[in-house]
């Protein structure tokens, strides 16, 4: 028996703007980092624009999609590496749940900086959990944990701008 | 410079986003205050898949050894140092790190899935003379 599978507007969308999504974090997996792990992390610029236009479940398709897409093209598809960015972008992704009734319900004092600044650290402290209790079993691992949240603050901060700047400049064109 | 005059910060980070940043920025120097406080290492830890086989002072001289998966590790301790002196691993890389002088420093037998790391001891508080 055939199926047909229609394909909604949606559908469409998410793919697009996944598509962006992992242009970006194709690009930027090409960058070298001083630190594995520190990186800025600006395909999730995407996931919180779409996450402020759209809804949680179009960002949570759109980041969990480029993710697994990501993670063939560069060939670390269910290694360490894909295990790690899964289990960060699913931390964020609940982080960002939880937190984006702050800014739906009050934008006045919250924007795009909160939600990108906790979710760089849901992402980064899960990533940190992961490592210290599967790939390197031993507190030795917590010496580098302060270079990594500050990096998850810094970049955190800048791409809540970039989308905060984003935002802005969308809405004046309207 | 025209983008930003015409958006200035204000308008991009929120009073509740500085909370946040200010929150963040605050857990993070409590981490690294607490992590970072390094006096002399004082212990070395043995563990065998991260589990505690065994801890010496670091003021005690001693050699001593440990069963991992492949064979036995030997471990010398010595004037506030410690370092594996032998290990069954193909690479030998544990072996080659030498001398563990700092807490927070380990070396990793991986294949034997024996691990060697210094950990402090009381805080020490020289800088706090002055």
């Amino acid at each position: 028996m055939m199926r047909t599978l229609t394909l909604t507007p949606d559908d469409h969308r998410i793919a697009r703007l996944t598509a962006a999504a992992i242009a970006i974090a194709l690009v930027e997996s090409a960058v070298p980092s001083p630190l594995p792990g520190v990186k800025p992390g600006l395909a999730n610029i995407i996931t919180l624009l779409v996450l402020l236009r759209d809804d949680w479940l179009t960002a949570a398709w759109v980041t969990l999609l480029r993710v697994l897409a990501v993670s063939l093209l560069v060939g670390q598809f269910l290694a360490p590496g894909f295990v790690l960015s899964l289990a960060g972008a699913l931390a964020s992704l609940g982080i960002l749940y939880l937190a984006q009734p702050l800014v739906r319900r009050m934008p006045m004092w919250f924007g795009p900086v909160t939600l990108s600044v906790l979710a760089a650290l849901a992402h980064m402290m899960t990533q940190l959990l992961i490592v210290r209790l599967w790939l390197v079993p031993s507190p030795g691992v917590w010496v580098l944990a302060p270079v990594f949240i500050g990096a998850a603050l810094i970049f955190g901060t800048l791409n809540g701008l970039v989308v905060a700047w984003l935002r802005t400049s969308d809405s004046a064109r309207q | 410079m025209n983008w930003f005059l015409r958006y200035p910060l204000k308008r991009l980070l929120r009073p509740g986003d500085i909370l946040v940043l200010l929150a963040g920025v605050a857990g993070w120097v409590m981490l690294s205050i607490s992590l970072w406080q390094s006096g002399p290492a004082a212990e070395a830890q043995i563990r065998r898949d991260g589990v505690l086989l065994a801890a010496y002072p670091l003021n005690e001289d001693r050699t001593v050894s440990f069963a991992g998966a492949l064979g036995i590790t030997v471990i010398r301790i010595e004037s506030g140092r410690a370092r594996i002196v032998s290990d069954p691993g193909p690479r030998q890389y544990c072996v080659k790190q030498g001398w563990l002088s700092r807490p927070g420093e380990m070396a990793v037998c991986a294949p034997n899935h024996i691990s060697l790391s210094l950990t402090g001891g009381p805080p020490t508080h020289e800088s706090m003379a002055y």
